[in-house]
């Protein structure tokens, strides 16, 4: 393991916040040999460190301004690494470097690449890729094969070959029975089924969300029973079968509701949302920043003047059909994105996975009809979910639990907590540095995001995976930052 | 190109900026009419650039253009290098680097002129996109109720038929309030969502799902082309019953006898209108024609930065 090789790291100073153990508290961590050796308060860590001295090691000291947050990587349930065969949207390669910047240690691919990960040779070409990736990547397989949603995949060898769960997305499962067929069936692989809920028949050629500015832009809507309907008929279908069911980034306040009346009445099922639908909205296809992203930015939305002087190509961002803001499932209205934060605080929502849907420039650079659908997520996910503990919308710890081991426990995966012994991921986050975003700097090939030029409130500065550095974001002169010891 | 005027709806147009340009539009067409072809876009060029299949407004824009003196080149998606799947971006960059003053352009799909604005310089008239907007028209019928009514305020229009898929109501939603009349949108519920009513806050829009109700408070009915393809989407049980409910005919008619009548075209006669509306005394729908090159030469002269609009005051403008 590369774990192994290196220095062990001793991250002094912060804040550490690990929700799987009830920890909140100024303290320090202590990483060797790839696992935790100790985390908790200064005087215990530095114990464990002088007794590593003594048997011949000098851990590399970080010294962190105490308002640094300590908390362990994040895990991403869905993202798309595009690889094999759409490499010009993203590579695991990129993607991963992306996820590392974003603060993320462990990712979850999703199978709709070219091949589609529905059998073990193409889930261990998409291992094999991963190898040398800089964070941990858990290739997710295919429900159906080719994901036409008609004969179920190899389950139990995917399962076994490290497949973390099943899941069509990019498309939703259409046929109940199958659906059905896969619940039951995946069973006996302890992976949980996930469903991408939109109803063909209902969503139709849908662009955007149904609803006036839709009606006003002339553009298919996209209806929110699109999306309740078929989790509606999952849930159900995962009572019957007791199976384990995984909903991906609900979009509308009636989802919210479904998923928490089923998990009163004990149906296994974990839920998802993306940052960008607890945080946007529709009027972000017409340019207007609504929302918690856009009060300061622009007061009261930028609105075009069809007449008279144009900007200059050169802010595209102000014109509407932006199809950096189309997404599948679209943005939302904003009182769906406060039944969505309610959903997480509460619980209903387990955990925030980015959807992270790297496009290339020319997939975006086109009418709004014709773009593709997606935002490159991992890297500003952070910058954008910390609006809502500025906002006192949702709690750091209830935030960074949605981020670490809420997801790791819904996929069963072995992250997301500082406990002694667990695997060395950790993040390392500014929480009031200001940046701005700018695509042009992203590791991720995917340039697609609607937050381009947005400034965000709360940064990564220190990505750690299986004990090694692998993003550090470059300090700043006047900080006062350790040196190594 | 910093004074680039583009022409992509009429959303956020006055009252003042709508009748200066309808203003400009009759000015335009009486110097045409006494002096023959103008040479206000003398050495400048405009393309229309069509994907979608048209015969009055591609016409009726080059006839203007022409009628201006501007050098005109037209194209069309079929039988150019979009059939080779050549992006809407790059078909733009490319005609705008023969450095047209005005690009004129319909496409099918919504957005598609303002999508296209951010990568041009000459200016961006949009000819319809989509079901988004079709200002020109909406301009066009703007000066055709002006020569019935006069004056807009306290007038109706009832605008009946595909409001959903209508590029032409969404348009005249903007401009027609704008301009101080109501306007009263009709149709069957499936294809005149209830999201309509949401949809232009501030602004003296309504639904109504009854014609013989909203014709009561009309003071003029456009009627819009029912596309047959809407029977495929399931949209209606069938044209029977549509025309039924919705068909502008004679008996429907009967007790409004004065009632002007607009249609945008092309028309399916006896489905949406009867032809005896169509082809009657209270029919506007030649005039509507008639007016769209005079409110074309109108947009282009003002798009080419030949002519200014001021606001609120009398049009101006000179040979260049």
């Amino acid at each position: 393991m590369p774990g192994e090789m290196t220095q062990p790291l001793w991250l002094r100073g912060g804040r550490l916040v690990d929700p799987a153990n009830e920890i909140d508290l100024p303290g320090d961590l202590l990483l060797v040999d790839g696992e935790i050796r100790a985390a908790g308060k200064p005087g215990e860590v530095a114990a464990h460190a002088r007794a590593l001295e003594e048997s011949g090691r000098v851990a590399r000291a970080i010294d962190l301004p105490e308002d640094h947050i300590i908390a362990p990587g994040f895990v991403d349930l869905h993202a798309h690494l595009r690889e094999p065969g759409l490499e010009l949207r993203e590579t695991v390669m990129s993607g991963a470097r992306a996820a590392a910047r974003g603060g993320f240690t462990t990712i979850c691919c999703m199978p709709n690449t070219q091949p589609v990960i529905d059998d073990r040779g193409v889930l261990e070409w998409v291992k094999a890729l991963a190898q040398s990736a800089p964070v941990r990547v858990l290739p997710i397989a295919a429900i159906t094969r080719g994901q036409e949603g008609a004969a179920l995949t190899e389950m139990h060898e995917l399962a076994e070959s490290g497949a973390v769960a099943f899941s069509d997305d990019g498309k939703p499962v259409r046929n109940g029975g199958i659906m059905r067929l896969a619940l039951t069936y995946a069973l006996t692989t302890g992976r949980p089924v996930i469903n991408h809920c939109e109803d063909p028949d209902l969503v139709g050629k849908g662009v955007m969300h149904g609803g006036p500015i839709a009606t006003r832009l002339g553009l298919r809507g996209w209806p929110a029973a699109g999306e309740t309907v078929m989790l509606a008929r999952d849930l159900e279908l995962a009572r019957q079968t007791g199976g384990r069911y995984h909903a991906a980034h609900l979009s509308v306040a009636g989802s919210v509701e479904l998923v928490r009346r089923a998990k009163e009445q004990g149906v296994r099922v974990t839920a998802e949302v993306t940052p960008h639908h607890l945080l946007l909205t529709h009027a972000w296809v017409a340019a207007e920043r609504e929302g918690m992203l856009g009060v300061s930015a622009q007061p009261g939305g930028v609105s075009v003047p069809s007449r008279g002087v144009q900007p200059s190509a050169g802010s595209p961002s102000r014109y509407r059909y932006n199809t950096a803001a189309k997404v599948n499932p679209p943005l939302r209205t904003l009182a769906d994105t406060e039944a969505l934060i309610g959903g997480l605080l509460d619980g209903t929502i387990d955990c925030i996975a980015t959807d992270h849907a790297p496009h290339s420039a020319v997939e975006k650079e086109c009418c709004f009809d014709e773009a593709a659908f997606g935002i490159s997520g991992l890297e500003t996910a952070l910058g954008a979910l910390m609006t809502l503990v500025h906002e006192y919308r949702l709690p750091l710890k209830r935030l960074i639990h949605a981020l670490t081991v809420a997801p790791a426990r819904a996929f069963g995966i072995d992250a997301g907590t500082l406990g002694e012994g667990q695997r060395a991921d950790v993040v390392v986050i500014d929480p009031h540095a200001r940046w701005t975003v700018d695509p042009s700097q992203f590791a991720s090939q995917g340039r697609n995001t609607p937050l381009a030029g947005i400034e965000l409130r709360g940064q990564v500065k220190l990505t750690i995976c299986n004990g090694q550095i692998v993003f550090e974001q470059e300090r700043r002169k006047t900080r006062h930052e350790g040196r190594e010891g | 190109m910093s004074d680039r005027r583009n022409l992509l709806d009429l959303e956020g147009w006055s009252a003042a900026d709508i009748t200066a340009m309808l203003d400009l539009a009759v000015h335009l067409r009486e110097q045409h009419q006494t002096n023959g072809k103008l040479d206000l876009l003398h050495g400048q060029s405009v393309i229309t650039l069509f994907y979608e299949n048209s015969t009055r407004t591609r016409v009726s824009f080059e006839l203007a253009a022409k009628a201006l003196g501007a050098d005109v080149a037209n194209m069309t998606a079929t039988g150019s290098s979009v059939e080779k799947g050549e992006s809407l971006l790059d078909t733009i960059k490319t005609l705008d680097a023969m450095g047209p003053s005005v690009i004129v352009m319909r496409h099918h799909a919504s957005g598609a002129a303002e999508t296209a604005a951010g990568w041009c310089r000459a200016a961006m008239v949009n000819a319809g996109d989509g079901w988004h907007a079709h200002p020109t028209q909406a301009l066009l019928d703007a000066l055709t109720l002006r020569e019935q009514w006069g004056d807009f305020a306290g007038k109706r229009i009832v605008i009946v038929g595909d409001i959903q898929h209508s590029r032409v109501a969404r348009s005249n939603c903007w401009s027609l309030t704008a301009l101080g009349a109501e306007v009263i949108l009709c149709g069957p519920p499936t294809l005149l969502p209830a999201t309509f009513a949401a949809a232009y806050p501030d602004r003296a829009v309504s639904v109504e799902y009854d014609l013989s109700h909203a014709l009561e408070r009309a003071n003029a009915v456009m009627v819009l082309r029912l596309q047959k393809e809407r029977m495929d989407g399931g949209f209606l049980p069938s044209l029977r019953e549509y025309r039924r409910d919705y068909g502008l005919t004679p008996e429907r008619l009967a007790p409004y006898p004065d009632l002007p009548v607009l249609h945008p075209g092309p028309m399916n006669e006896g489905i949406e209108i009867d032809p005896a509306i169509a082809h009657g005394a209270t029919s506007r729908i030649e005039r509507q024609v008639a007016n769209g090159v005079a409110v074309r030469m109108a947009v282009l002269a003002w798009a080419a930065g030949a002519v200014d609009l001021p606001q609120g005051q009398e049009v101006t403008y000179g040979k260049k």
